[in-house]
């Protein structure tokens, strides 16, 4: 019964990568990326227990949590152009302001 | 018993495979990416958790099961706000949403001008927002 929902969850990568290639913006990308990441954490877990190694599923926790944090990654540094604080601005001034407002957002 | 866990298994693998090809379907087929967004929503949410419900059934109590409860809970928190997220950078960023007037004859002004979901002035106010904040 796993070889089943094996099938299918490689069938639905095989779909998504042909959205993450024709996509006409960044966003679709993300997106795509996104949905293949969760597609990956399934299909890890899927084929631990096909294989009758559970251990898998350590590596598909794992995966899990970078997924996320790779979405947020690369939309962050689309936006800002920037992972980190680029630009050091003194404290009290405009600019810190108005990061401060953006962040909120 | 076993038997019962096997049929459960089944259903909810096979229900999960069925959403998660729905979702891809989508995601290829649908014309816009905010309704794009529908498609991948069904991917982690509805398909996710049914194929790790279908493993759940087969792995009985144990610690695998803790781990996939673990798994489910991280995806169910995670892929809403990365979905969010990603919506939001691209209203932030002017991706119009494709309206349904678009197909008809209408100039882009009379769209405009008739502002049914008032979305379409939306991205430019948050534009605004956004170059006076990087000043």
């Amino acid at each position: 019964m796993f070889i089943v929902a094996t099938l299918a969850i490689l069938v639905t990568m095989a779909l998504t990568l042909a959205r993450l290639y024709m996509g006409p913006s960044l966003y679709d990308r993300t997106l795509a990326v996104n949905a293949f990441g969760t597609k990956t954490v399934l299909l890890i877990g899927v084929l631990g227990f096909l294989f009758e190694r559970p251990d898998f599923l350590d590596i598909a926790l794992v995966y899990a949590l970078i997924n996320f944090i790779g979405t947020i990654a690369i939309l962050k540094f689309w936006r800002y152009r920037a992972l980190g604080d680029a630009v050091q601005a003194p404290p009290g001034s405009d600019a810190e302001s108005d990061r401060s407002a953006t962040g909120r957002r | 018993m076993d038997i019962l866990l096997d049929i459960l298994s089944w259903a909810f693998l096979l229900a999960g495979g069925a959403f998660l090809l729905i979702g891809g379907l989508g995601l290829i087929r649908l014309p816009d990416f905010y309704s794009r967004m529908h498609a991948a929503g069904i991917i982690d949410t509805l398909g996710a958790d049914l194929i790790l419900m279908g493993m759940i059934f087969q792995a009985g109590f144990s610690l695998v099961t803790v781990k996939l409860l673990l798994i489910g809970a991280f995806i169910f928190i995670t892929s809403p706000t990365s979905t969010h997220a990603v919506a939001n950078a691209a209203l932030v960023a002017g991706l119009e949403p494709k309206l349904s007037t678009d197909d008809t004859e209408s100039t882009p002004a009379a769209v405009e001008s008739q502002d049914v979901t008032g979305l379409s002035a939306l991205p430019d106010v948050q534009k605004q927002e956004g170059a006076s904040s990087e000043s």
